[in-house]
């Protein structure tokens, strides 16, 4: 079941002369982890406006095509409707955050739909809990770290459990650690609670091993969706400098000196595997 | 040079966030900062510039305390690219942004246009320098402002996060211009998170967990110890990772980079058994 429907989608920022998406036709299930990747610049925060009504209700502009979101044309809802069904966690997290607490900040979409205060309260220390920030709720949201920030925004997005979780960049100011964390708790939720992923990521050797499907951008179109394994065949791909992990340009060093791995590692428990049976096969 | 003493820093809000930190930096070192989200490193950083003063200890720049210094004094010498780039962008265009540092210092005007077109080819943006700043996607703004820095050639470059929203490709830019600058005799401090960029960069390291420097050294020797990287909330390099895993084999497991990677493999497989 199609959870998301573009569909020859164009948008143009007011001002602007040339469209920062256009003829983007997409479908996307319910359940699915989408990677969506591309240059910087090509359209990625765009189309993730468009997701959640941010674009057509606050950025005006001109938007043609259709997009349906859980059954309702985006266009015909408002952003506070849609929030319901659709969370954003946006690429700079300062900008999400406006309360004078972390706790406030992150029950404000649970207050807005009037959920219980009960199971607010439960939700709330949830999303605190799954993103290590329990010890830093009474604090000030402008007075934390880079990446402590970026935690409440997406603690604020969790705690809504929507149908859709799009997430911009959401480790970009985050450890390492800490981003993997991040991605086991959005990959759990996806997997037990069936919430679709939308994750806008440049690091694919962090995101491809969670994702189902790919989604290249370039210049505001689509230029690939499929497979994570698939994308790196392709040399247009390549060519627009996505991220490509470490174990596949050492899969490719190796096969340019007549070495042959027998499939594209993504991971490097993959690229180990592979790597151990080429050298254990050369040594019998 | 930029010597930190037995450095404490407290903000007013009471959170500890530096202790006794003691660090040297000298000219021309391309050094990078890891470690844990709240560990202290932009506050750190900030003291390189006199945003910040010490609590306790000193910071020197070139000899001279910071706290003799002001911002603005020091700013012509330090050049700073915050971690959220929105807070240092206020200009019309692209442009005037790039050009209104170089008009405070006081450059006269063909130098100030030849400054603005050389840092406008360099990260890739003459064809925003009439756009306004606001309107450019996350990954440009943080290059309008990285360009507005490099313009006025500052001696020592502070990046807080430079490779957010960056693609491959920027980032491989980026990292051929640092090195650019270092052998300019330019020191280059940076924060990261991109373990990945690092280990091309290879620079020194410096993590910090919970106020502390925990480790320092070059990147070869911090980026392949699995226990220091832990401490700092950081995960080792993907290459590090696969030859951590073979060490069984006989295989040396301090690697970082792709290309030193695949030489060690085509030699192990090339050699009799
Ligand atoms: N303006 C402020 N007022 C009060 N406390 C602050 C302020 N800025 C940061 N802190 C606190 O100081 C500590 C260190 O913060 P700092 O920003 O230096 O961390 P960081 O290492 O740069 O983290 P990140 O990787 O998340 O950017 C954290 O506990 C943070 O919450
Ligand atoms: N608020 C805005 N107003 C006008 N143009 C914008 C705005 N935000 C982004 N753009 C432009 O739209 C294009 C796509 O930007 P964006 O979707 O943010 O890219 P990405 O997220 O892929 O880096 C860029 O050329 C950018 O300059
Ligand atoms: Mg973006
Ligand atoms: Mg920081």
């Amino acid at each position: 079941m199609a959870i998301i429907e573009t569909k020859n989608l164009t948008y143009t920022y007011p001002g602007g002369t040339t469209p920062s998406i256009s003829d983007i036709s997409l479908t996307i299930k319910k359940g699915e982890f989408i990677t969506l990747t591309g240059p910087s610049g090509c359209g990625k925060t765009t189309l993730c406006r468009c997701f959640n009504g941010l674009i057509p209700h606050f950025y005006s502009g001109k938007l043609e095509g259709d997009l349906v979101v859980k059954d309702l044309r985006v266009i015909d809802h408002s952003i506070s409707n849609l929030a319901r069904h659709v969370g954003l966690v946006f690429q700079n997290p300062e900008n999400q955050l406006f309360a004078l607490s972390v706790e406030k900040d992150v029950a404000f979409g649970l207050e807005n739909v009037g959920m219980p205060r009960e199971e607010i309260r439960k939700r709330v220390d949830w999303a605190l809990q799954m993103t290590g920030i329990e010890n830093l709720r009474e604090r000030a949201p402008h007075e934390l770290s880079g990446g402590q920030q970026q935690r409440v925004a997406i603690a604020s997005v969790l705690a809504m459990q929507p149908d859709v979780m799009v997430l911009d960049e959401p480790t970009s100011f985050l450890d390492p650690l800490g981003a993997e964390k991040i991605f086991d708790v959005i990959n759990e939720l996806n997997k037990k609670l069936d919430i679709t992923v939308i994750l806008v990521e440049h690091r694919l050797d962090l995101a491809s091993k969670y994702t189902d499907h790919v989604i290249v951008m370039d210049k505001g179109k689509v230029l690939f969706d499929g497979g994570p394994r698939e994308i790196f065949a392709s040399e247009e791909v390549r060519m627009t400098g996505v991220g490509i992990p470490k174990a596949v340009m050492l899969y490719q060093a190796l096969k340019d000196e007549g070495i042959h791995l027998k499939e594209v590692p993504i991971t490097s428990k993959e690229a180990t595997q592979l790597i151990r049976e080429i050298i254990i096969h050369d040594r019998s | 040079m930029i010597e930190v003493k037995d450095v404490h820093f407290t903000y007013p809000t009471g959170v500890k966030a530096l202790r006794e930190i003691c660090l040297a930096v000298q000219d021309g070192e391309f050094v990078a900062i890891m470690g844990q989200n709240g560990a202290g490193k932009t506050t750190l950083v900030k003291h390189f510039n006199g945003l910040l003063k010490p609590t306790e200890g000193e910071v020197f720049i070139d000899g001279v305390n910071t706290r003799n210094l002001s911002i603005a004094n020091l700013s012509r010498k330090v050049g700073f690219v915050f971690q959220n780039a929105d807070y240092q962008l206020f200009c019309e265009t692209v442009e005037e942004e790039i050009a209104f540092a170089l008009r405070n210092f006081g450059f006269d005007e063909k130098t100030i246009k030849k400054r603005v077109t050389w840092a406008l080819n360099l990260l890739d943006l003459m064809q925003y320098r009439k756009t306004s700043p606001f309107m450019l996607s996350g990954g440009e703004r943080k290059r309008v402002a990285l360009a507005s820095i490099l313009a006025w050639d500052p001696e020592v470059i502070i990046l807080d996060e430079p490779t957010i929203g960056q693609d491959y490709h920027q980032k491989e830019r980026l990292r051929q211009f640092i090195v650019q600058l270092n052998t300019q005799g330019k020191t280059v401090i940076m924060v990261t998170h991109d373990i990945e960029f690092v280990a091309d960069c290879s620079p020194r390291v410096i993590l910090m967990s919970q106020g502390k420097i925990v480790a320092e050294g070059v990147a070869e020797e911090i980026l392949t110890n699995v226990n220091l990287l832990a401490q700092a909330s950081i995960l080792p390099p993907q290459i590090t990772q696969i030859f951590l895993n073979l060490k069984d084999l006989g295989l040396p497991s301090k690697v970082i980079n792709v290309h030193e990677g695949k030489k060690i493999l085509l030699n192990f497989l090339g050699a009799p058994a």
